[in-house]
């Protein structure tokens, strides 16, 4: 369905409609299996030769993982990245040509807490996965979404600390590799026998009223987003990853592009949809298996027997109105059943954008978005689209902000306690008390609201607005905020007049 | 052999028999049978042989435990639902028209985002 090699057209051979007895198009001898694209049917044996041919392809033709190079699988144990997983895994056994030679591991993010799910459920569904994991041998990191909540501040800023030193873990691996460049060069000692880390139970209610604060599904699912990039970002980074591999499939890259579109990041399209995405400097993530269809992965996942965990989500059993994002998906699959070129066209679009911001060379990330960390598009000048929506919002209901503040949350001071520890450390003792403590009054947070959104790009922006309040945020996120706007508090007051932004109005 | 098998499939039809059939939901799509994967079903007897078309009916009816919508939409399976029939691509087999034969392997996977 999507974009495939050139041997793979050369086969073409117009036959007639379907019938059971129908031969492969590449063999010309078994019985066809599987329906790629319209014409093209391919055998068990044919498919399976194409499916494992295109992903070591794609890697070749983007050569962006180097050898001996350690990459963090990011597994969510969906049929997407799990099929990515059991493509390392053959990549790396075969002894024939084009054999894989970077070293893999694997981390799976648990958000049940955020999800709500059950203290069982999400045992057993770690359980479930931790046996495809140490099946595959590869060292594994699982990691519940609660410890997104003491991450440091160095997740959002440019690099990351001195001490964690990936630059040189990643030395250390390439020196290894060279050393012995004998295969696999996974010990065993390697291996990572945890289990789900305890989790407390206060952090799991924190992590709930986070995303409860989001008031649409658009927004919760938003957020949700980010915080899993942060901490897999995070582990990458203290575990000497280089590279992060994601395993979204094309149909979900086609999904993602209009998503991306409706939610307003235009700008950050190329980046959440490309090969390769470069906005965390030190950790790249990649997509390789944006060449596959969905259907393709399902129909080779059941046929060669690649285990899947099936974990609900926020989408699951929603409506199709629920969100954005679950419209888009819905939206997008129905057309594809009666239109089949729909996600590889929209895929191709997505091939010819550009990342507008490659890796940056500024020192300072005030000119990235606090949150997605893409370059920030509201610096525009007066007559953009966006200054207009800015006006027509700030005519039509200044009051925007303030009505949804009178939340019955006032216990937040005692709430967010726990995880204030880093606050009360240098980084600036007030910047979540001013926000937490303000529960009673309501004029003291709408600037920290307003400030906040100065930070962030326009489609963060929008997913801030919909939270009833932003004291509920991770103290790393509120933490570098305070840190930015200081920044930027202070810039203005030597520089004067130069950094008039508007976005100070208060 | 197909054709046997058909020919043999419409002289049993006049005798009325039933059908035994293997269903595999996974992807998500299990949720909407109380989350059990496997299910091993009798079809009864019908006058005409079955597809796969009255197939769905009869999972709506009698095996979905809730949000029919979430599998079925129409006469045919919501779209990113796919399906396998004896583990072949069943746009292969003629779909909704197919006819199933006794002991066949029906596969329905969900690729959509939450199952
Ligand atoms: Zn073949
Ligand atoms: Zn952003």
């Amino acid at each position: 369905m999507c974009q495939v090699d050139e041997d793979y057209h050369d086969q073409f051979e117009h036959a007639d409609p379907p019938s059971v007895s129908k031969k492969c198009v590449k063999c010309k001898e078994a019985t066809a299996a599987v329906v790629i694209r319209a014409r093209d049917v391919y055998c068990r044996g044919c498919f399976k030769e194409y499916f494992i041919h295109k992903f070591r392809a794609m890697l070749g033709k983007n050569r962006i993982i180097f050898p001996g190079e350690k990459v963090l699988l990011a597994v969510s144990g969906g049929p997407s990245s799990c099929s990515m997983l059991s493509q390392v895994q053959e990549g790396l056994s075969q002894n024939a040509h084009k054999k894989l030679r970077f070293l893999p591991g694997i981390i799976y993010i648990d958000e049940g807490g955020a999800v709500g799910q059950s203290v069982k459920d999400r045992l057993r569904m770690v359980a479930e996965l931790q046996a495809v994991f140490k099946a595959t041998g590869f060292p594994f990191h699982i990691v519940p979404l609660e410890q997104v909540l003491d991450l440091p501040s160095s997740v959002v800023m440019k690099a990351p600390s001195p001490s964690e030193q990936p630059a040189s873990a990643y030395k250390a691996a390439v020196d290894n590799f060279i050393q012995n460049d004998s295969s696999s060069c996974l010990t065993p000692q390697e291996q990572e026998e945890t289990s789900l880390p305890d989790v407390q139970e206060s952090h799991t209610q924190l992590l709930q009223q986070l995303i409860g604060s989001a008031k649409t599904l658009t927004a919760k699912e938003d957020l949700l987003n980010t915080l899993r990039q942060h901490l897999l970002v995070h582990t990458a980074r203290t575990e000497g990853y280089s590279k992060l591999m994601l395993g979204d499939n094309c149909t979900r890259v086609a999904v993602k592009l209009l998503t991306s579109i409706s939610l307003g990041r235009g700008a950050q399209l190329a980046q959440d949809t490309g090969f390769s995405d470069f906005r965390y400097d030190d950790v790249i993530f990649v997509r390789p298996m944006r060449d596959y269809s969905a259907k393709e992965i399902a129909y080779y996942n059941h046929m060669f027997k690649v285990p899947s965990v099936f974990i609900p989500n926020l989408d699951t059993k929603k409506t199709d109105k629920a969100s954005i994002q679950h419209l888009t998906e819905t939206f997008v699959t129905k057309l594809q059943t009666d239109f089949p070129s729909t996600v590889s066209t929209i895929y191709r679009t997505s091939e010819k954008l550009q990342t507008a911001c490659k890796s940056s060379s500024t020192a300072d990330h005030s000119d990235r978005c606090l949150l997605c960390m893409c370059a920030l598009d509201t610096a525009v000048e007066d007559a953009s689209a966006f200054k207009a929506t800015l006006i027509s919002e700030q005519l039509s209901g200044a009051t925007t902000t303030e009505i949804p503040r009178q939340n019955p949350t006032p216990v937040n001071t005692e709430s967010t306690a726990p995880t204030g520890q880093c606050c009360s450390s240098e980084t600036g003792e007030d910047c979540g008390r001013a926000a937490s403590g303000g529960g009673s009054c309501s004029s003291a947070k709408a600037p920290e609201t307003t400030d906040l959104k100065s930070l962030l790009c326009y489609s963060c922006q929008l997913t801030i607005k919909d939270m009833s309040s932003v004291d509920q945020l991770p103290q790393y996120i509120l933490s570098e905020a305070h840190r930015r706007l200081m920044r930027s508090q202070m810039r203005e007051v030597i520089s004067g007049f130069l950094l008039d932004d508007g976005d100070e109005a208060d | 052999t197909l054709t046997s098998r058909l020919s043999k499939c419409h002289k049993h039809h006049t005798l009325q028999i039933e059908l035994s059939l293997f269903i595999l939901s996974s992807g998500g799509a299990e949720l909407l049978f109380d989350g059990v994967k496997k299910h091993h079903v009798t079809l009864p007897s019908q006058s005409e042989p079955w597809d796969v078309k009255q197939l769905l009916v009869w999972i709506q009816r009698n095996l979905l435990k809730e949000r029919p919508e979430l599998f079925v939409q129409g006469d045919t399976v919501r779209p990113g639902i796919l399906v396998l029939i004896n583990d072949a691509d069943w746009e292969l087999m003629g779909e909704l028209d197919y006819r199933l034969q006794d002991q066949d392997n029906v596969v329905f996977i969900s690729t959509l985002h939450g199952g």
